[in-house]
């Protein structure tokens, strides 16, 4: 038959694949579709509320507690870091992202604290195990902070005065 | 106009040649405000229809409720953007493009019947200049596709003369009926000739009714919207005749395309749906003439947008086909009938 300028019904081809009669007419699907673009519309204007779009910098998406989000330092009562600076974290980290500097403690109940606890947070690839290896829960991921932003590299590499200060706000309790 | 503008005692004193001169100058620029207003307004409702239909919000924040002013706020930006040009492009063409696209919108306002009194120029031709002044749009996407000197905008551009010109046929031809009917080309007559209630309506004429769809699609594929959107085709074309296009060259064609929406649909009312009168006469107030005129645009200018948010695009050979084999001989059939029919009554 060769190459035909075709329409709709040439179009069908081969046996089961093509279009039914009343398919291949369109307006029926046209009609269809324009009623369920139609609802859509009616739905969203009078359910503002309900659609699934979040109005994202005044309105953030609730994850949840399980969000492993920005880490933070845990302390002590007396305010100090509650890290014994074992290296768990940093030998298991598979990003090799924490650096921990050590340093004899003078109190009775503690060996060693850190010195100094980096984290590069560009490095970083999220996955929590720092936070499992932890024998003394100094390490927590909870703050709910997602949005690690900023105009230099140099803000990424955050030291242990920030994971201590860093905040919680995110967290639901 | 100028009349008006004699009576004012500032003006009184000036020869008649110059009130001509400014009553052409402000007649045309309560047009070019009508459209720069009205096209923003149609960009913004788009944007919201869009988004709704799916799901999302749309421009939000600018201008306070619901993002009214976004529009503006784009067509501030667009002004300010570096207006960048292709170094092989024929200039003078290229300069030209988006101007001959606006003008054919802008000249199409002139003579759009928002009331009995309140027509730019009451023309005598009025249907059939509206049909030539909106195929000067065609000039203005060949001549923005060759003098881009790029292949995407001359497919594009290429692929709009070939549609434009195709689905102009059909678009005459379901306005001929009505034209047969009112035995008058002037816009106002026709709407005259539907004074009443609503069963005046030409829309509601089995044959007419025929002649609305086809109108009604054709005038899609005139003013290069979904389904018919081949000359932009961005998943293809990049965007087709004005890919080479920023800044504010590329604002005219977005202007224009938004003002020959609105263009269209003003000719459908017009010609179908009674244009001016409500279909009640006690509604039918000189007073609320524009507004229901308006009113009546926008519905059909809404049930474009609806439609391009719901259809896919068509392929080039299948938009030909819809033309050539469907609208034509349905356009003409049903033109020979209602002549036929005529022909017996009377």
């Amino acid at each position: 038959m060769g190459y035909s300028v075709h329409g709709p019904k040439a179009r069908t081809g081969g046996q089961g694949q093509g279009l039914l009669p009343k398919e291949s007419l369109y307006l029926i699907e046209i009609c269809k579709g324009l009623f369920i673009t139609m609802r859509h519309l009616v739905r969203n204007v009078f359910h503002m509320g309900d659609m699934p779009t979040l109005q994202y910098p005044d309105e953030k998406p609730d994850y949840g507690p399980w969000l492993r989000g920005r880490h933070r330092l845990m302390k002590r009562e007396d305010g100090s870091p509650r890290c014994v600076a074992c290296q768990m974290c940093s030998t298991i980290c598979p990003a090799d992202c924490i650096s921990i500097m050590a340093m004899d403690d003078d109190r009775p109940d503690v060996e060693k604290s850190p010195e100094t606890f980096d984290i590069d947070l560009l490095r970083c690839v999220y996955c929590g195990l720092c936070v499992e290896a932890c024998p003394c829960d100094a390490i927590r991921m909870d703050t709910g902070i997602f949005e690690i932003a900023a105009d230099n590299r140099a803000a990424f590499q955050v030291d242990m005065d920030f994971l201590l200060n860093n905040t919680t706000d995110g967290v639901k309790s | 106009m100028h009349e008006t503008l004699s009576n004012l005692p500032l003006l009184s004193g000036l020869p008649a040649q110059v009130l001509v001169v400014l009553a052409m100058v402000s007649a045309g620029g309560i047009i070019l405000g009508c459209i720069a207003v009205g096209g923003m307004f149609f960009i913004w409702s788009e944007r919201k229809v869009a988004g709704y239909i799916q799901s999302r919000y749309g421009p939000m924040y600018v201008g306070g409720w619901h993002g009214v002013l976004q529009s503006l706020a784009d067509g501030v930006k667009l002004l300010l953007k570096e207006d960048i040009w292709p170094e092989k492009a024929d200039k003078p063409l290229w300069r030209m493009a988006p101007l001959l696209v606006f003008l054919g919108a802008f000249l199409s306002f002139v003579v759009l019947p928002f009331g009995p009194n309140f027509v730019g120029a009451n023309l005598d031709i009025g249907l059939f200049y509206v049909m030539a002044t909106s195929s000067l749009v065609v000039m203005g996407v060949i001549s923005a596709g060759w003098g881009s000197n790029n292949k995407w905008a001359l497919y594009g551009a290429l692929r709009g003369a070939a549609q434009v010109i195709s689905y102009e046929i059909p678009l005459g031809l379901a306005l001929l009926p009505v034209v047969m009917s009112t035995g008058s080309l002037n816009l106002g007559t026709i709407i005259q000739a539907q004074a009443g209630w609503i069963h005046n309506w030409h829309l509601l004429n089995p044959l007419f009714f025929v002649s609305f769809w086809i109108y009604v699609i054709s005038s899609l594929a005139e003013v290069n919207r979904v389904p018919f959107d081949l000359p932009e085709t961005e998943s293809e074309l990049v965007s087709g005749y004005h890919t080479e296009y920023t800044g504010m060259k590329f604002a005219f064609f977005f202007l224009g395309e938004y003002a020959d929406m609105f263009v269209v649909s003003a000719i459908g009312v017009t010609v179908f749906l009674g244009g001016w009168y409500s279909g009640i006469p006690a509604l039918d107030v000189p007073a609320l003439f524009p507004l229901i005129f308006i009113l009546k645009s926008f519905f059909l200018v809404f049930v474009q947008i609806w439609l391009r948010w719901t259809l896919p695009r068509l392929r080039v050979d299948q938009l030909m086909y819809v033309c050539w084999k469907v609208f034509i001989p349905i356009a003409l059939a049903n033109l020979l009938l209602y002549g036929v029919i005529r022909t017996v009554l009377s």
